[in-house]
């Protein structure tokens, strides 16, 4: 094999791991909060639609891009209002927006099946990008390959080295004590689900804007929940989740070039890999309980309602 | 934030009754804020959606033949659900019931009988029923989150099903269709309506009660409930944690692939790539609907149920797509489980108590 192929294929991974970094990133920063958001599926396939059909509008594939972050904060507000204001249950919720945003962008979609989508421009730089080999793997991209590295580093300085992202953690580890001292639990909390909310739409934008430039009902295909499962592989720590996002990206494109290399097996086998993938890295990662104990933030998953 | 919440003394009796009818309630009048939006009648459009479905007697038959899996997962989940473990891929459990159960009519169609079909369903209940312990084996073992895992298992189970009716179980008289055979009269469900209504409905109604009783009654019912609850508490009084994660998800995925293989040797009568509308995941919505009572879980069916038949009328007559049904779902979900919070709380204002106080 040349290395030309291998290169090639490197740059499809980027793009298959893009969107689940985006996403996993977003959820990261709610889950860190002490918020589970299951909503992250349905959050990225409105952001798809409401990105592809925004760049429709608009004429423009990087005016869709807002489209589907103000699309995917929508959808969070929601999720919000019924987990803080309401108390309510934080996994049920998750499904609930979840099964929302497949229904609703499949209604939104409908008139949009078969159009040609725009695509987001790629950043070519006169000379760089020519470069032999590395040229195309670091450069002429579109913005959201940047954005979502720039995102993983902003949320590890912002998370570890910031007094706002001590403050995130401490309302994650332990509510009660975080609201003792008088920091505001389900303000910081509305706004950790907003930031994951903007995320999972631009991660969805992605998908319709740049992977492939259409909509096709239920494309996100699960990668939501992968980004979910990535949260837990990264043990809540963004730098971490640039491999895990890579590592499942890699295992996405496989099967689309397993044939090109000659590897024969059914179909439906190649295409459940990343999920029976996605398992075998929860069990494995779930098997160190020290490492999962020491990072899960204490308070995620519970409600929090103040006494009077 | 100016609403907050106020924990009440006591449960409110009142509200435990009221909240699924609110919730229904408040999801009409979003449903018609929506038909408002897409520029239809709302008032028209809710008649066609929740109301006509009612009047004919083949719909209501309709409604009853869905209502048999979204009542027999969904009965399953509120047990499990009530014990704080969350199985999600009851779809991939329905599809693996299916297909275990498929194995009699498909592999060995001279097998008939009176046995048949009771040996199909028991198959059925095993498929769903392994197919569930995998991820309740990963959570007790490995620690692995079964939200995660059930529902990667779907995709999973879904990919399995393609693989066998367009490979091995393909139907080879069937012009290249990917599906199986059509099952033979010993293999399919008695019919006990007029057209597509078959024995699963008693099946379905006796589970319900079966599980109310368990529930309430027993030893082992009542350790499911406190595990949910209480789980200190739970451990303190011996009952094991493991054991109670592995009867939960055998229990509720046994009672998926009974769905399952009752579907498919009902109205379906064969394999095919698509066997379930995403029952798995709207038995979710009739679980909390139903409060996480078996017998609340039955009557919530019959609503969920309206709204395919709902669906399928206003792509009729309204030519709406039938996705409007997922969105009305997540919606009753939604408003639901915000109602089901006063239960336990009140609502107050507080911005305006405190300015009355200054």
């Amino acid at each position: 094999m040349s290395v030309d192929i291998i290169f090639a294929i490197a740059v499809t991974i980027m793009t298959a791991a893009t969107p689940l970094l985006i996403a996993a990133i977003g959820e990261l920063v709610v889950e860190r909060s002490g918020v589970l958001n299951l909503g992250v599926e349905g959050m990225m396939i409105i952001g798809a639609i409401a990105g592809f059909a925004g760049a429709q509008l608009m004429g423009s594939a990087t005016a869709g891009i807002l489209f589907a972050v103000g699309a995917g904060m929508l959808l969070s507000a929601f999720f919000a209002l019924l987990v803080l204001v309401m108390a309510a249950n934080q996994v049920a919720t998750g499904l609930s927006i979840t099964l929302l945003g497949l229904g609703l962008s499949g209604l939104i979609g409908n008139a949009y099946i078969g159009l040609p989508g725009l695509k987001l421009p790629k950043m070519d730089i006169p000379g760089l990008t020519d470069l032999p080999l590395i040229g195309n793997l670091l450069f002429g991209h579109d913005i959201l390959v940047y954005a979502s590295f720039a995102l993983a580093f902003g949320v590890s300085w912002f998370l570890f080295k910031t007094r706002s992202g001590l403050i995130l953690r401490a309302v994650g580890d332990n509510h009660s004590s975080a609201h003792a001292i008088g920091y505001p639990v389900l303000l910081v909390r509305f706004l950790a689900i907003l930031f994951g909310g903007a995320c999972a739409g631009l991660a969805g934008a992605y998908l319709s804007l740049s992977y492939t430039t259409q909509w096709i009902e239920g494309m996100s295909a699960g990668r939501g929940w992968i980004a979910l499962a990535l949260v837990v592989f990264a043990s809540w720590r963004p730098m971490r989740a640039i491999a895990g996002a890579y590592l499942f990206g890699s295992v996405l494109i496989l099967q689309f070039h397993a044939q090109a290399l000659g590897i024969k097996v059914p179909t439906q086998l190649l295409s459940a890999l990343p999920y029976i993938a996605t398992i075998l890295v929860l069990i494995l990662i779930s098997r160190n309980r020290r490492l999962i104990q020491s990072n899960t933030p204490a308070c995620l998953g519970l409600p929090f309602v103040a006494d009077k | 934030m100016p609403l907050t919440l106020e924990r009440r003394v006591a449960p409110s009796k009142l509200m435990m009754f009221a909240s699924p009818v609110i919730a229904i309630i408040l999801t009409l009048i979003a449903g018609a804020i929506i038909l408002l939006f897409l520029g239809k009648d709302p008032a028209n459009g809710l008649y066609v959606f929740f109301v006509e479905p009612l009047t004919q007697a083949w719909s209501l038959e309709e409604i009853l033949v869905k209502t048999i899996p979204l009542a027999l997962i969904a009965a399953g989940l509120t047990i499990c659900f009530t014990a704080n473990v969350w199985n999600i891929g009851a779809e991939g459990q329905f599809i693996l019931g299916a297909i275990a159960g498929a194995t009699i009519p498909v592999l060995l169609p001279d097998l008939q009988g009176p046995h048949t079909l009771p040996l199909m369903m028991m198959l059925g209940f095993m498929g769903g029923m392994f197919f569930a312990l995998i991820p309740a084996l990963f959570k007790v073992r490995f620690g692995a989150n079964e939200i995660l895992t059930s529902l990667m298992l779907v995709y999973v189970a879904e990919l399995i099903l393609d693989y066998f009716v367009r490979g091995p179980w393909r139907d080879p008289a069937g012009l290249n269709f990917p599906k199986t055979i059509d099952f033979n009269e010993w293999a399919s469900m008695p019919i006990i309506g007029a057209d597509r209504l078959n024995i699963g409905l008693y099946i379905a109604i006796a589970v319900a009660f079966i599980l109310l009783f368990f529930m309430g009654r027993t030893f082992q019912g009542f350790g499911i409930k406190l595990a949910g609850q209480a789980p200190k508490a739970a451990k303190f009084a011996g009952f094991s944690r493991d054991k109670t994660v592995y009867l939960v998800l055998a229990l509720s995925g046994g009672l998926a692939g009974l769905a399952g293989i009752i579907e498919v040797a009902g109205p379906i009568n064969q394999l095919r790539p698509a066997i379930s509308p995403g029952y798995g995941f709207t038995a979710i919505i009739v679980a909390f609907l139903g409060r996480l009572n078996p017998v609340g879980a039955l009557i919530a069916a019959f609503i969920l149920s309206i709204t395919y038949i709902g669906a399928e009328n206003a792509q009729i007559f309204l030519k709406i797509t039938n996705k409007i049904t997922s969105v009305f779902q997540g919606i009753l979900l939604f408003f639901v489980l915000a109602c089901d919070t006063l239960i336990y709380y009140r609502l107050r204002l507080k911005a305006r108590m405190n300015e009355v106080r200054s």
